[in-house]
């Protein structure tokens, strides 16, 4: 397949961080990432809960200065859901600090970011060009789009952006966040409420996962979050995406080694590595994880189509 | 005495709009019959016709119509939606309700004295996305997603300067609105994209020896003995097991009813009440619509609402009060 030839080179991201790992995990595996992967841009901060922001707080200003240091474009990444004063404290927080490059998760952020350079994130609705279009104009530099668009929203989508000179970002490795919820899954599982949780999440470090009656792997609940059971894997959509000109190309972190995920996305990118060979090579990276990636072929979400893309 | 709640009644067809009207609605919302609203069902909603024969009868009653243009218009083709938004304010409609920011912004320039509502379809729920709404559009009405307790509600209302209204009865997300791709995931339709959550197209039921088993696309939502009552298979209704053990684990099949927090919600602030509804027949329409009039009245009255039992038009004859208390979560 072969990559258009005046399209900029294309950046691999990792995304934040959403299962709650403890924190010194979570602030290992960020060094590990400042040291080791081959990605552009990292994304970090709490997403999901804002229970669990304390715990890698005091980790937070050694993991940044790292990133930097390592020459990597650092994002902070902000809530999903916000619902009360404390809440919007946090994100106000976050907001307020100049030199950081900030990941909206909630209107409420983008709100906040309007007029700075910022990042849309996958949970505002990006679907059309309307939005993106009003994105832009707000000042955000770049638009993770949600995880339900397909290769026709994309090729729009992907037009408007360099029209505006704007970069889209797709997720392309790691279980999708499907939805999320003021409800705490997690604490109801274990017969607790989200009050009195005992921070149950940190448990499952991928997600607890959910399967139907019959024994069929469903979903993953993280959380007030519930991610899909499937990792989505865009890797034999990469060219494709190249083609219509999606620039960022975002791995969401699991509980595996995200620097060989991230050695074989950097080798399809750059057209070094076979896709056959890097599907291979993932699968034995990620031998507990299933694939999707019906809803960049406009399928259901939790399908693996194969065969030729598009 | 408390200023008066505003019903805001759903109608999927000009019998149920009709029924809601002479139930005493105050408002009520309905769509068009295509995938720009969120109840994009077969045999549901209105024509451009229907539309305007149903504002003729509406107004004569003092009934305001609302609009609902609340699923995400389809990248590459806005047109639908822009004519729905333009068909909507030439009808004369009362407002439409939207959620997405594209639609927001064309509506805002293209008709400006068309009165917006932000639709729960756009979650706002904090001070910063509604005035963010507010400045940006106009919007003069925010319904709140289902996720903020009552205090919450509250709070929130001291720190806006618009209207909000809230779901009182009714079918019940519990996933943040618009912000849920389970449905897709599972059958490639969307509720964002399409106007649909779990759509009858996908839902399958077998018999397994004793047992009725209830699939949406590929997956078992549920299953039931012999002697119960086999639900519809909404996604987040559905039994799943984890850690080996089978539960409800969203959410039980049960629907929501604030009927006796009516007072609470009023002295929280809130302008307007919403029944959801538009997939249901007109008798449902008219039953809920007659008890929820008289329960507003008797608030307004600062009286309790009389005692009702609506449990037979709730989901598996269940109800909660949903996220508005505090330990649902």
């Amino acid at each position: 397949m072969k990559m258009s030839d005046q399209a900029p080179p294309a950046k691999l991201t990792l995304g934040p961080v959403m299962f709650n790992w403890p924190a010194e995990k979570w602030r290992d595996f960020y060094f590990r990432i400042a040291d080791e992967a081959d990605v552009d841009s990292v994304y970090l901060g709490e997403v999901v809960c804002s229970k669990r922001v304390s715990f890698v707080e005091p980790h937070l200003g050694d993991v940044i200065e790292r990133l930097g240091g390592a020459g990597k474009e650092v994002v902070v990444s902000t809530l999903a859901l916000v619902m009360n004063d404390r809440e919007m404290d946090l994100i106000r927080s976050t907001a307020l600090m100049d030199d950081l490059l900030v990941e909206a998760n909630d209107v409420s952020t983008a709100s906040l970011m309007a007029g700075r350079p910022h990042v849309i994130g996958p949970f505002v609705n990006v679907y059309n060009e309307g939005t993106l279009e009003f994105f832009a104009r707000q000042g955000a530099k770049r638009i993770c789009l949600p995880v339900e668009v397909s290769a026709q929203t994309l090729s729009v989508l992907a037009a408007k952006a360099k029209e505006l000179d704007r970069e889209i970002e797709v997720i392309a490795f790691g279980r999708l966040p499907l939805a999320v919820s003021a409800r705490c899954y997690h604490a109801r599982a274990h017969n607790l409420n989200k009050d009195g949780c005992e921070f149950i999440c940190g448990e499952d470090l991928d997600g607890m996962e959910l399967e139907t009656l019959d024994g069929t792997p469903f979903l993953a609940v993280n959380g007030t979050q519930t991610l899909s059971y499937s990792c989505c894997n865009l890797l034999s959509e990469i060219g494709a995406m190249r083609d219509m000109g999606v620039g960022c190309f975002r791995l969401s972190p699991q509980d595996l080694d995200m620097v060989a995920v991230a050695r074989i996305f950097r080798g399809v990118l750059e057209n070094s590595m076979e896709i056959a060979e890097a599907q291979q090579l993932l699968a034995g990276l990620a031998p507990d994880f299933v694939f999707s990636n019906g809803y960049f072929h406009g399928v259901e979400g939790g399908e693996m189509v194969t065969g030729s893309p598009r | 005495m408390t200023a008066a709640l505003e019903l805001v009644c759903p109608a999927g067809t000009p019998a149920a709009l009709r029924a809601a009207v002479d139930a005493g609605a105050d408002s009520v919302y309905l769509g068009f019959r295509d995938e720009t609203n969120a109840r994009n069902f077969p045999g549901l909603n209105f024509s451009r016709d229907e539309l305007a024969a149903g504002i003729e009868l509406a107004h004569q009653a003092g009934t305001r119509i609302l609009v609902a243009i609340n699923t995400y218009p389809e990248a590459g083709n806005p047109s639908p939606w822009h004519q729905a938004v333009d068909d909507a304010a030439r009808a004369g409609a009362d407002a439409v309700i939207l959620a997405d920011i594209g639609l927001l912004d064309y509506a805002t320039n293209k008709h400006p004295d068309l009165r917006r509502h932000l639709s729960v379809q756009a979650s706002a729920s904090n001070p910063e996305s509604i005035n963010f709404y507010v400045k940006n559009f106009g919007v003069k009405r925010v319904v709140l997603p289902r996720v903020l307790t009552v205090p919450e509600i509250a709070r929130l209302n001291s720190q806006i300067s618009v209207e909000t209204e809230v779901f009182v009865f009714g079918g019940l997300c519990v996933m943040a609105e618009g912000r849920c791709a389970l449905s897709s995931y599972a059958t490639g339709i969307s509720p964002n994209k399409n106007g649909a959550c779990s759509p009858a197209s996908h839902v399958h039921y077998e018999e397994a020896g004793d047992k009725l088993i209830s699939r949406l696309g590929d997956f078992v939502i549920n299953e039931f003995s012999s002697d119960e009552a086999a639900g519809y298979p909404t996604l987040c209704k559905g039994r799943f097991v984890t850690n080996g053990k089978a539960s409800y684990l969203f959410e039980e099949p049960t629907s929501l009813s604030a009927f006796m927090m009516l007072p609470e919600l009023a002295d929280a602030g809130v302008t307007a009440l919403k029944i959801e509804g538009r997939q249901r027949g007109r008798a449902y329409v008219k039953s809920v619509v007659s008890a929820y009039r008289q329960a507003v009245d008797a608030v307004a009255q600062g009286l309790t609402p009389p005692p009702m039992d609506l449990s037979s038009l709730s989901e598996g004859g269940r109800q909660t009060t949903g996220v508005y208390e505090k330990t649902w979560r």
